[in-house]
């Protein structure tokens, strides 16, 4: 049954943004359908796949367990929100360096878990990244250039000053 | 003419949208008015429908439509096969769209729910009412094949769908052998899970009476051909388009009741649909792979020589024949069964089998996995029979450089290879001898090392359509390709191969970058339209660089030629007396003088002053049916560790050397033999279906079925060697399933290898710690290695 609507406001991408949703809605479909933002994307029902995850104030969080009312008042930042100035993040760069996608269904997933991790870990070593990439399935890769392309952003990540991923919120890992 | 771009790692011209965010996937379709499809499933595997009660469904708010079965029979045709393997006796049973009688596997449709919102789908589907009479069931093929099973099909006796028996008469061989080695080997169900479930997307324009439908397919002039039949809509009318297709792996190639319900809907109400799978669903009814039962049997020396193979597979098809459901057992594994190694009589004999589960088709390699599981497995317990390390037989008995062309005992003409090179090229990388010294060492420890080999071969670059129909293939399998230079010397090409991940807008724009001395970022690559591409049969088998390609590259020699028409008659030399190299045209032997490409395609187009009888505009197409298959092949070495308290196995290294003929673009070839191998791992270790007695599936989330992980992995090393196929344009073979075809074997190889010490000689996958464990438990309670 349709539900009663509840208003809630967010900053997604730097933009705030209201809407009217049914408390059941998650968020990876306000994201979707409400926002017109599908570059996140819904690969299971169980919250094991990792392709909706987003950073949400700068957390790396799977948005198909996050219901869109409890992101009110926060920051979203989906993979469209990801570059900043038309310049490609890092991960964006070293995805695309190391051919760390292929179909590009899980990608949006896996550069904003990846950009958390390389912001928050950056030493992180491949035993580290490997365990770090437990919450994403990829099909595609083997993981093997995932890991590749992680390791390429961090050293990128070492040539430029500003944590990116954790901008919104200064990001404190949880 | 070469400009160093074929061979090149240039970046993927697909990743500037997808690392964006900015991929066009049929879910992220939005039009307005659109509605939203749900569809009612089976939860019996077996059963009649005795009523269904909707209108519960009907009067909620947001509901549009409600069908069910009985609404649409005899409205959309039954949903068919389009493999027909010859002499098979085969049983192409009714598949209702909508089940309207019986249904036959739990997730089984039987109703279709049409609402305004998406959040809504679940809440109409529950409200339906469906009395159902269970009826007794069956899962398992050897147990459909038994006496008294519970029938699927009244036309299919037995529960058989198809027998069918190639090869040379094997018993005189067997008979004489000094050797005989006989396993049975159970090659369990997978679930291919690409990462974006299947959707569809159907919009009709009620004025043109033209249906469009979006949809996740490998295939859509496949998909148009057979809905144009199925809803009885005129071809013409009929467009279906697949842009980004997240995944497929051979679960999107089938023609699902699930589009054409969709697409019935859009029709029938006038107005724009969505459907959506979920996950949950995916793993219900997106088509499965594997699950055969194989009696193998090897008859040879005592000196490490094969006589003989000879096969009974019994292939589970679950409850209805899918798109090439029949053809993968058989044509894709039987025809080569003798895998990479030259013996002298081979037979197969293939049972396809109806169960009470989830149609089984096409799953990365389809049927050649299982064909090169059963031949290195049995090669490893014949080494291990006459006591000869598993290198030494492999090269007793891998074909020689020199006899190819080499004819198969089931006449196939494996093109090109120089199989001993691949495998010295992975011993030496992983340095066997001293591998070897060091598992040794290890076992004085009690610890287990194993090292596993596939020396494998595999058939792909499906074509040729002669071969497509003498083996009951109701398509044909040439690919189509359009290459047209703009007035402004930029460059489109239409490919009728359809690209879902495996970068064919890059490795395409970078043949035709090389051919016309034009850079990879004036080449756009179209594909995924039938409005826009005449007509192309898709990517599966691993054909679409190799036929795909092929086209392309007659296409744009054609091009060529023409610009080189104009350019003579520009220079005013003899056609015959230019040379064309990056992108300029020279009278021959004389490099004062030039025009570019570009002039040439202006003056193409302006037409004021071309040679007599050439036409205006520059662009050519090709229609390209390769003569034969394509032949990678290689070696991959798996290292693995058994924890012999746990059962726990852990891939130390892997090596694979793969040979697919000469490499376009190095970065997107490695990509796909990792990939490949991460699901033959996930085959080797990790995954499987399983349905409990009830015939439900209880693998049926990532919760259940296990995908492999990156923590599962080690460091994928990757090699080539370059053997090109003598028959395509290109010489390049496919790579796309080579890593899941050999890594399967290597790896359950390594495993049993590791376990020698304990007696153990086979074991079913996947190999999880219980399995390896009760194993290791038993023999040491028998007395094997403490």
């Amino acid at each position: 049954m349709a539900e009663e609507r509840v208003a809630i406001q967010l900053i997604v991408n730097g933009r705030a943004v209201r809407g009217q949703v049914e408390p059941r809605m998650l968020l990876a479909y306000y994201l979707r359908d409400e926002l017109g933002l599908t570059g996140t994307h819904v690969g299971c029902d169980t919250s094991q796949c990792g392709a909706c995850t987003v950073l949400l104030d700068g957390l790396a969080v799977k948005s198909c367990t996050v219901l869109a009312v409890q992101a009110d008042g926060c920051h979203v930042t989906t993979v469209e929100g990801l570059a900043e100035d038309g310049q490609p993040h890092p991960v964006q760069q070293a995805f695309q360096e190391e051919h760390g996608l292929q179909c590009g269904f899980c990608t949006p997933g896996a550069l904003m878990l990846s950009a958390w991790l390389v912001d928050h870990h950056p030493q992180a070593d491949e035993a580290a990244i490997r365990e770090a990439l437990d919450g994403l399935i990829c099909r595609c890769t083997g993981y093997e250039n995932i890991v590749r392309a992680i390791q390429r952003a961090q050293a990128l990540r070492q040539e430029t000053a500003e944590p990116l991923a954790g901008r919104a919120q200064g990001g404190v890992s949880r | 003419m070469s400009q160093a771009i074929f061979g090149e790692r240039v970046q993927r011209k697909e990743d500037v949208r997808l690392v964006r965010g900015r991929g066009q996937y049929t879910d992220d379709i939005q039009l307005p008015g659109m509605l939203y499809a749900g569809i009612l499933r089976s939860p019996h595997a077996h059963a009649r429908i005795k009523r269904i009660d909707t209108s519960a469904a009907e009067q909620m708010d947001g509901v549009v439509k409600v069908y069910t079965g009985r609404d649409l029979k005899g409205r959309i045709g039954s949903i068919p096969t389009a493999w027909i393997p010859p002499d098979s006796d085969l049983k192409a049973v009714e598949h209702p769209a909508l089940a309207y009688d019986t249904v036959r596997y739990v997730g089984d449709g039987v109703a279709l729910v049409i609402v305004t919102e998406r959040a809504l789908v679940e809440d109409a589907l529950e409200a339906i009412r469906v009395e159902y009479e269970p009826l007794p069931s069956v899962t398992d093929q050897m147990a459909a094949i038994q006496a008294g099973a519970p029938l699927l099909h009244e036309g299919a006796p037995s529960n058989i769908a198809l027998h069918w028996k190639v090869g040379t008469d094997t018993e005189a061989a067997f008979q004489g052998a000094p050797v005989v080695v006989r396993q049975t080997f159970r090659q369990q169900r997978l679930i291919p899970n690409p990462m974006e479930p299947r959707a569809t997307v159907a919009q009709y324009d009620t004025v043109t009476g033209e249906l469009t439908v979006w949809a996740t397919t490998q295939n859509p002039h496949i998909h148009r051909f057979l809905m144009a039949n199925i809803l009885g809509i005129p071809e013409h009318k009929l467009r279906v388009v697949a842009q980004d297709v997240g995944g497929g792996f051979g679960s999107k190639i089938a023609c699902y009741p699930d589009e054409v319900l969709v697409s019935y809907a859009a029709r029938d109400l006038g107005r724009p649909v969505k459907w959506t799978e979920s996950r949950s669903e995916h793993f219900l009814v997106t088509t499965h792979g594997r699950d055969h039962v194989d009696e193998v049997e090897l008859a040879g020396t005592q000196d490490g020589r094969i006589l003989a193979i000879r096969v009974r597979a019994y292939a589970n098809l679950g409850a209805y024949l899918s798109t090439a459901g029949p053809g993968v057992p058989t044509i894709l594994f039987g025809l080569i069964v003798n895998g990479a190694y030259d013996i002298p009589q081979a037979s197969s004999e293939v049972y396809g089998i109806f169960t009470n589960t989830t149609p089984v088709d096409a799953y990365r390699g389809a049927g050649r996995p299982e064909a090169t599981y059963l031949i290195e497995r049995i090669v490893d317990r014949y080494a291990q029979e006459i006591g000869m390390d598993p290198v030494e037989v492999r090269r007793r008995n891998l074909v020689k450089k020199e006899q190819f062309p080499f004819t198969n005992p089931f006449g196939l003409t494996y093109d090109s290879g120089n199989y001993h090179q691949a495998l010295d090229l992975a011993l030496k990388t992983v340095d066997y001898e001293a591998l070897r010294r060091e598992q040794e060492a290890l076992r004085q420890q009690g610890k287990y090392i194993g090292i596993g080999l596939s020396t494998y071969v595999e058939m792909c670059g499906l074509g040729p359509s002669q071969v497509a129909g003498a083996v009951g293939f109701q398509g044909g399998l040439w690919e189509s390709a359009l290459v047209r230079i703009h007035p402004t010397g930029k460059v489109t090409v239409f490919t009728g191969a359809s690209p879902h991940g495996q970068g064919e807008e890059t490795t395409f724009a970078q043949i035709v970058a090389e051919r016309l001395g034009v850079s990879v970022e004036d080449i756009d690559v179209v594909h995924g339209d039938t409005d826009r591409i005449s007509m192309g049969w898709g990517t599966y088998g691993s054909r679409t660089t190799a036929v795909g390609g092929g086209a392309l590259a007659l296409a744009v020699d054609r091009v060529v030629a023409k610009a080189k028409r104009i350019a003579a008659h520009m220079l005013e030399v003899p056609e015959e007396a230019v040379e064309f190299q990056s992108g300029r045209f020279y009278p021959e032997g004389n490099r004062d003088r030039s025009v570019s490409l570009q002039e040439v395609t202006l003056q193409a187009y302006l037409a004021w002053n071309l040679p007599a009888g050439v036409e205006p505009g520059l662009e050519a197409s090709a229609f390209y049916d390769p003569t034969n298959f394509t032949y990678p092949f290689g070696t991959h070495v798996a290292v693995v560790s058994v924890d012999a308290d746990t059962g726990e196995v852990r891939l130390l290294r892997y090596v694979a050397v793969d040979d697919c003929g000469p490499v376009i673009n190095p970065m997107i070839v490695e990509g796909q033999v990792h990939g490949g191998i991460a699901q033959g791992v996930g085959q080797a270790l990790y995954e499987g279906a399983r349905y409990d007695d009830d015939g439900q599936l209880v693998t049926g989330s990532f919760l259940d079925y296990a995908m492999p992980r990156a923590r599962f992995l080690p460091r994928l090393e990757t090699l080539n060697t370059v053997t090109p196929s003598p028959h395509n344009p290109l010489g390049v073979k496919g790579v796309g399933e080579t890593g899941t075809i050999a890594s399967t074997p290597a790896v359950v190889n390594a495993v049993i290898d590791a376990l020698t010490p304990f007696g153990i000689t086979d074991l079913p996958m996947p190999l999880t710690p219980p399995t390896v464990w009760s194993a290791i438990h038993a023999a040491r309670q028998t007395g094997g290695a403490s």
